[in-house]
């Protein structure tokens, strides 16, 4: 069926695939890439379309397995239903139960969210994608499940409809098409989070049905709970991270530093997204160069779960969530320190210190603050010399969403950036109205299967467009361009793009985090910290 | 008469049985995990471009600068010009905006009326005075003023459900409903009252029998229409709070105590105390992953089932 056509109706239905996507229906992008030619979306393989459901739009996230007989189907219902109840049940949901039932009993429909959706305008308009489809569905199942008016009079409130296996698996897969982005939420007038509804079905399908990318699951927080990290880093291996970051420091700027380690009573616990250390261990260093040179008193930790930051649950999972916070605040109490600051990664911001703030109860409530306003206090307040003039390049600011709409920490970076950048520009827009990256609510890592064909053409476009957008005039590739990317996420995400779209080899733009500009300014530091290579 | 007396009681008490389960039902939900959403209205001197305590070195070390006037301002934007609708969705707001002041001016309507009864009851009347006079005035303006928007809205709100094809693929036939309900509420009281009663002294004297538990009696020449209008008025006031168009009471808990509710947890906190009860709470959830039955500080702190070597490779693999 062509994603214009597709109603609510038609979800249930037992017909194969429920969207046929087309590339023919994306929006252009602007110059210079209004020529770019998308290939169509990869089929996943016909051994794995055995195997695990394809039946929304082709693209697997959820891995969702196909059940095997009508039996099993039923089975799967009866626990999606179940689930479905207790997200309404304060023993089972305390942590989201008001929310949620706000945003269940208080949608008028007017649809102002479709607009600020850039999933739902990327893809050509594709009614599954339209930020009301999935929250409309799950408040009809709910409706009908639990309402007895509806059960009568069903026909009136839209909730006449029959749950079947194919609805629910095109619901749960659905969840995995809404980065939990925010942005719906922040037009509705009404305030209802289309986004933490898709949460809340991620959390049906993993809390009750035992089914999530194992992605976020297996490889994610369990993973992170019993190794150590969700990279797979355990403590041995950590350590001979940290050695080679220490070898690979004095190799760029001829400095000796000593990572600090498990220093009981320092001032700051730093968290890093361990992925850092493998994807970009420049940013590691950047901050280690960062701290040691401004004096500070700082150590990492090397326990279990205490060197990565990152928090899975946030995306899928309150148990997890709840276990993976935790466990951080035991860390940050046994060691004592004054303050836990989070590197740059946007998730474990809001982990930490919003959505986690009334986890950490009594004497573990450590406090907890952004990298980005440590790094103000040291530039701004000039407690760090810097020579602007090493970063005379295009430079373009992308707002990760947790920091700006779900937090509210806007201007740092800014200031930052107006200080060692001078060819600072904005994305259009910027601030608490941002568009997210595209791999928002763990799709950066979802790398599997055909999902990222649909993160490149769908979810991130419109981050690549603002990117380009930022550096109109300036894409000659004889000039070198920098997206700043605070955020391990985001920066995993806009490597795809820039891959994808071949912005390196075309346009020489590179992306990084804001502590690598502010090392490579710093006069303290030898000249090239930030190395114009892609990777 | 007095069937449509009792009709009108029982709506009142319907109503004020529904709106006030409402709000007991949202006021008594457990306190949830911080859920904020930036612009804040009360960030004092951050507010206009979404900022944040959190912008601070050292936060917690910086007195809360909560800016309740600013809250107020908003909130006033946001109830008295449906701001958020203005600036996102436009086409809508030229229908919402006089469909919800129609309604609001019947809400002072209705309040003028009360008041003037009620005065009228205790042997005050208001007669042909100056103060009379501005009363008997504002109901008139408040009345027609509300009847009239609210019937250009309700109208304009409906064929935009029917004629727009996004919104109209949402749309149950309830939501047609109700504004049909509202449209020929408002249309059938405006007719009446320019036709047969233009100082709406039928729904005085009404009310004045209402609050005085006397029976209504208004001569021999009512109108039918009079008799419709309020038993339309009667059922409209028990239904609303049973619907979607009760969203005044939700729209209170959905600012305050999610978008921003942003007050931090402190040592020793009332916040504090609250979740750690929450902790107490029993889980039924049926994952593998979790241990259902046992409380969430149980589940929280408990150990993880060991995971293989292989899906560390595969997770090394995936972040790089």
């Amino acid at each position: 069926m062509k994603g214009q056509d597709v109603r609510i109706k038609d979800v249930g239905k037992n017909e194969g695939r429920l969207v046929d996507l087309d590339v023919g229906d994306i929006p252009k992008l602007p110059p210079p890439y209004d020529n770019w030619q998308d290939k169509p979306y990869s089929e996943v393989s016909e051994e794995k379309r055995s195997r695990m459901d394809t039946s929304l739009d082709g693209i697997i996230g959820l891995r969702l397995p196909r059940p095997k007989s009508e039996a099993e189907k039923s089975e799967l219902v009866a626990k999606f239903l179940r689930g479905v109840e207790k997200l309404f049940s304060r023993e089972d949901n305390w942590t989201f139960l008001q929310p949620f039932l706000l945003a269940m009993e208080n949608c008028v429909k007017c649809n102002t969210c479709a607009d600020a959706c850039p999933i739902f305008e990327e893809s050509g308009r594709v009614e599954i994608y339209r930020p009301l489809f999935r929250a409309e569905l799950l408040r009809r199942i709910a409706q009908r499940q639990r309402s007895p008016v509806a059960k009568v009079l069903g026909k009136l409130t839209g909730a006449d409809i029959d749950v079947t296996w194919e609805m629910v698996a095109r619901l749960g897969e659905s969840a995995y098409r809404c980065t939990l982005c925010r942005r719906c939420a922040q037009h509705c007038p009404m305030a209802i989070d289309n986004g933490m509804i898709a949460r809340e079905i991620r959390k049906i399908f993993s809390q009750e049905m035992g089914i999530s990318p194992p992605e976020l699951h297996e490889d994610g927080t369990i993973k992170q709970l019993t190794v150590g990290s969700s990279t797979g880093v355990n403590q041995h291996a950590l350590m001979d991270i940290l050695e080679f970051a220490e070898e690979d420091i004095e190799d760029r700027i001829g400095m000796k530093v000593k990572i600090p380690l498990d220093k009981a009573g320092a001032d700051i616990l730093i968290m890093h997204n361990a992925g850092e250390f493998l994807s970009w261990p420049e940013n590691l260093e950047a901050f280690a160069i960062l701290f040691e040179l401004a004096g500070l008193s700082w150590t990492l930790s090397t326990d279990l779960v205490g060197y990565d930051s990152v928090n899975y649950g946030l995306f899928y999972d309150d148990i997890q969530y709840t276990r993976v916070t935790l466990a951080h605040a035991q860390i940050a109490k046994k060691l004592g320190v004054k303050k836990v600051v989070m590197g740059e990664c946007g998730h474990a911001h809001k982990a930490f210190m919003a959505v986690g703030d009334r986890m950490w109860l009594e004497e573990s409530n450590i406090p907890r603050e952004s990298a980005l306003t440590l790094m103000e206090d040291l530039v701004c307040n000039e407690k760090i010399m810097v020579d602007p003039s090493r970063n005379d390049f295009p430079v373009t600011l992308h707002d990760p969403c947790n920091f700006v709409r779900s937090m509210g920490i806007v201007q740092p970076q800014r200031r930052v950036l107006e200080k060692i950048c001078p060819q600072f520009r904005e994305m259009e827009p910027h601030g608490v109205d941002n568009y997210c990256c595209g791999g928002g609510s763990g799709f950066a890592i979802m790398q599997s299967n055909n999902f990222p064909d649909w993160r490149m053409r769908i979810s991130g476009r419109k981050k690549f467009a603002q990117i380009i957008n930022a550096f109109e005039g300036k894409m000659d590739p004889s000039i070198n361009k920098y997206v700043c990317a605070p955020c391990s996420n985001c920066k995993g995400q806009i490597r795809d793009l820039l891959t994808y779209y071949d912005a390196w080899n075309r346009h020489h733009i590179l992306y990084g985090g804001l502590v690598e500009l502010v090392v490579n300014a710093m006069v303290d530091v030898r000249e090239g910290f930030l190395e114009w290579e892609f990777h | 008469m007095l069937a449509i007396q009792i009709l009108t009681y029982v709506c009142v008490l319907l109503f004020l049985g529904f709106i006030v389960g409402r709000v007991v039902k949202y006021a008594k939900t457990p306190l949830h995990l911080r859920w904020e959403l930036y612009p804040v209205a009360h960030e004092k001197g951050r507010a206009a471009y979404g900022g944040s305590i959190f912008e601070e070195l050292e936060w917690w070390t910086k007195p809360r600068q909560v800016d309740r006037i600013g809250e107020l301002a908003e909130m006033l934007r946001e109830i008295v010009f449906l701001k958020g609708v203005f600036r996102h969705n436009r086409p809508l707001w030229y229908f919402s905006y006089p469909f919800h002041l129609g309604l609001y001016l019947l809400v002072g309507w209705l309040g003028l009326l009360f008041m003037a009864s009620l005065l009228f009851v205790f042997g005050i009347a208001l007669g042909g005075g100056w103060f009379g006079y501005l009363v008997r005035y504002l109901v008139a303006i408040c009345g027609y003023g509300g009847l009239g928007l609210t019937a250009i809205g309700s109208l304009g709100l409906l064929a935009r459900r029917l004629g727009n094809r996004d919104i109209r693929r949402y749309s149950a036939p309830v939501e047609y409903i109700n504004l049909v309900f509202i449209l020929a509420t408002v249309v059938t009281a405006l007719v009446v009252h320019i036709s047969y009663d233009p100082w709406f002294g039928a729904p005085a004297a009404y009310m004045v029998s209402l609050i005085s538990f006397s029976s209504f009696d208004v001569g021999s020449q009512l109108p039918a229409g009079i008799l419709v209008e309020l038993v339309l008025g009667s059922l409209l006031l028990a239904y609303i709070p049973m619907t979607r168009m009760a969203h005044f009471v939700s729209k209170y808990f959905l600012y305050h105590d999610v978008r921003w509710s942003d007050e931090p947890n402190q040592r020793g906190s009332k916040i504090e105390f609250q979740i750690k009860g929450n902790f107490a709470y029993r889980m039924n959830w049926q994952g593998p992953h979790i241990q259902s039955g046992k409380s969430w500080a149980e589940v929280g702190t408990s150990d993880m089932p060991k995971a293989d070597d292989s899906g560390g490779e595969k997770a090394k693999e995936v972040q790089a």
